[in-house]
């Protein structure tokens, strides 16, 4: 298998501050994999690198391709960045925020919209309605709405269960899999939740102030005695 | 203290004399908005830009060309010179305090200005517009047909410029960009170029209200500086982030002015600007957002 996103040696930094201390780490197509670590770790800054939405250095390649760091060169190349907060437009309404999210394509966007209405037919309800108002999950959806917008081959998801009721953390990341099943997008997930990412994930890094300090499937880790004292908790 | 006798054929030639002054105050002061929204940046030099724009249309007219075959032409250069402006000028002060953004435009102001004398000396010159002055009847009310062209062009342009934000993808790009900046660029929007895009359609608008008032004011380097100050009378008045209040605005201002001006003795036409600074202090006082301002609607 040739990975889809592979990133080498990679250090990103805020301001002096340096955040990543060269991280190693693989998605293949139609992979979900996780990224696990307390607060301050380097979760999300992995995935803004990846996005070029941070300072970096290394090598960040996506389909045998460096990715240059210009801000919307990810998004060019089909990667879907679902950023902490959810980076939706509150301003705007739900059908012009899902009409954003097939920016950089081409032509009509009426087969991505019938599509994403199918996985969460609660966003068609709500179409005109300013993205702002929509509850927690729903604009969680929306994010997730926006992205499949794109037709994105690799969607980067950091934290998708924060302030969820677990009943849609649930149905979002049914809809992970789903788009894994039936489209072979990858998803590189940051996850506070470690039982619920080992779930679906086949594999993952655990990152400890911005090193990679295990990594591996996820019934491994599952085993992993340190694993599961600091994130798994039993 | 001499006030004339009060007919009503009279009030409605006021109202729409007030209505062409507002669609001019309207113009500028969505241009403003337009520029406020992309770049955070209160622009003192659009109406030194729309005033250049209009020296280049009499410059094209005096060599041949009529107004309708100068007007395209115009418009291009003032969107080219408006994103040059945002990409050279404001770019590298984007991320600086607001009073940096306002010495650098106030000074852009100046400059142009300067640059005006220079080029065609100062004086003021008439300008040969593309409207009749001819008084035609509207409904038993004579209005001259200048007067209903330029609030027909105005008109179109802002239309034109709703459809634009609305149903195509480049103003949603706009739009974005202007509201989150990092979020737009997650979706590929091309921000930067967008605030300049931004700059380059105020330029157009600034453009079409100095071409359309020019015939009127005659034209001079510093033709727009009281109409600007209305303009910014009529942003405040709507809203200064809101492009429905810029335009509401603007009419209304038009309108209370002309009126004001003609039925309040005291007002008369040496009082008119005050009264519309006057304006600017009480919505700041009492609704500071404007009639139209945006209150974000946030759940969390």
């Amino acid at each position: 298998m040739t990975a889809l996103l592979q990133l080498r040696d990679v250090e990103a930094r805020y301001g002096a501050v340096k955040v990543l201390h060269g991280i190693a780490l693989e998605v293949g197509t139609g992979e979900l994999v996780a990224v696990l670590g307390a607060n301050g770790a380097g979760k999300t800054t992995t995935l803004r690198a990846v996005s070029g939405t941070v300072r970096r250095t290394g090598d960040v390649i996506f389909d045998g391709h460096k990715l240059p760091r210009r801000p919307d060169a990810a998004a060019r190349a089909g990667i879907a960045h679902v950023p902490e907060g959810r980076g939706t437009f509150s301003e705007l309404s739900v059908w012009e925020n899902l009409r954003l999210g097939a920016y950089t394509r081409r032509g009509s966007v009426k087969d991505e919209a019938r599509r994403v209405f199918d996985y969460f037919p609660r966003l068609e309800e709500r179409k005109g309605q300013q993205a702002g108002t929509l509850s927690g999950g729903e604009q969680q959806m929306l994010a997730l709405g926006r992205a499949m917008m794109a037709r994105p081959r690799l969607v980067l998801l950091d934290e998708p269960s924060l302030g969820l009721a677990p009943m849609l953390v649930k149905e979002i990341f049914d809809a992970l899999d789903r788009m894994k099943r039936e489209d072979g997008t990858a998803v590189l997930v940051v996850e506070q939740n470690a039982n619920l990412a080992l779930a679906h994930a086949v594999r993952a890094y655990v990152l400890e102030v911005g090193h990679v300090v295990v990594s591996g499937a996820s019934e491994r880790l599952r085993a992993n005695e340190s694993v599961r004292r600091s994130y798994l908790g039993y | 203290m001499y006030v004339a006798a009060f007919t009503w054929t009279e009030f409605a030639q006021q109202i729409a004399a007030g209505i062409r002054q507002g669609a001019v105050f309207a113009g500028l002061a969505l241009a403003l908005v337009i520029v406020y929204r992309s770049t955070r940046a209160i622009n003192f030099a659009q109406g030194e830009m729309a005033t250049f724009t209009t020296f280049i249309c009499w410059s094209l007219m005096n060599n041949g060309l009529s107004f309708w075959e100068a007007f395209p032409i115009v418009l291009v250069l003032a969107f080219a010179g408006g994103v040059a402006i945002e990409r050279t000028i404001i770019r590298p002060v984007e991320n600086a305090p607001v009073i940096t953004i306002v010495i650098v435009t106030l000074g852009l102001a100046l400059l142009l200005n300067g640059l005006m004398s220079v080029i065609w000396g100062g004086g003021n010159r008439p300008f040969n517009g593309p409207f009749s002055t001819r008084t035609i009847d509207v409904g038993g009310v004579p209005v001259s047909v200048q007067d209903i062209g330029i609030v027909a062009v105005s008109f179109v342009l802002v239309a034109l410029l709703a459809v634009f934000f609305r149903f195509t993808k480049l103003g949603l790009g706009l739009r974005a960009a202007a509201l989150n900046r990092d979020s737009s660029e997650l979706v590929g929007v091309r921000v930067g170029w967008m605030l300049a895009f931004g700059w380059g359609l105020a330029a157009v608008l600034g453009a079409v209200a100095g071409m359309m008032v020019a015939p009127i004011l005659f034209l001079d380097p510093n033709m727009m500086q009281t109409i600007l100050l209305y303009a910014f009378a009529a942003a405040v008045l709507g809203g200064l982030d809101s492009p429905v209040g810029a335009v509401v605005g603007g009419l209304l201002l038009g309108v209370a002015i002309t009126l004001l001006g003609r039925y309040v003795g005291f007002i008369g036409d040496t009082l008119k600007l005050p009264t519309a600074l006057l304006l600017i202090l009480l919505v700041l006082l009492v609704k500071p957002n404007g009639l139209f301002g945006r209150v974000a609607v946030r759940r969390v």
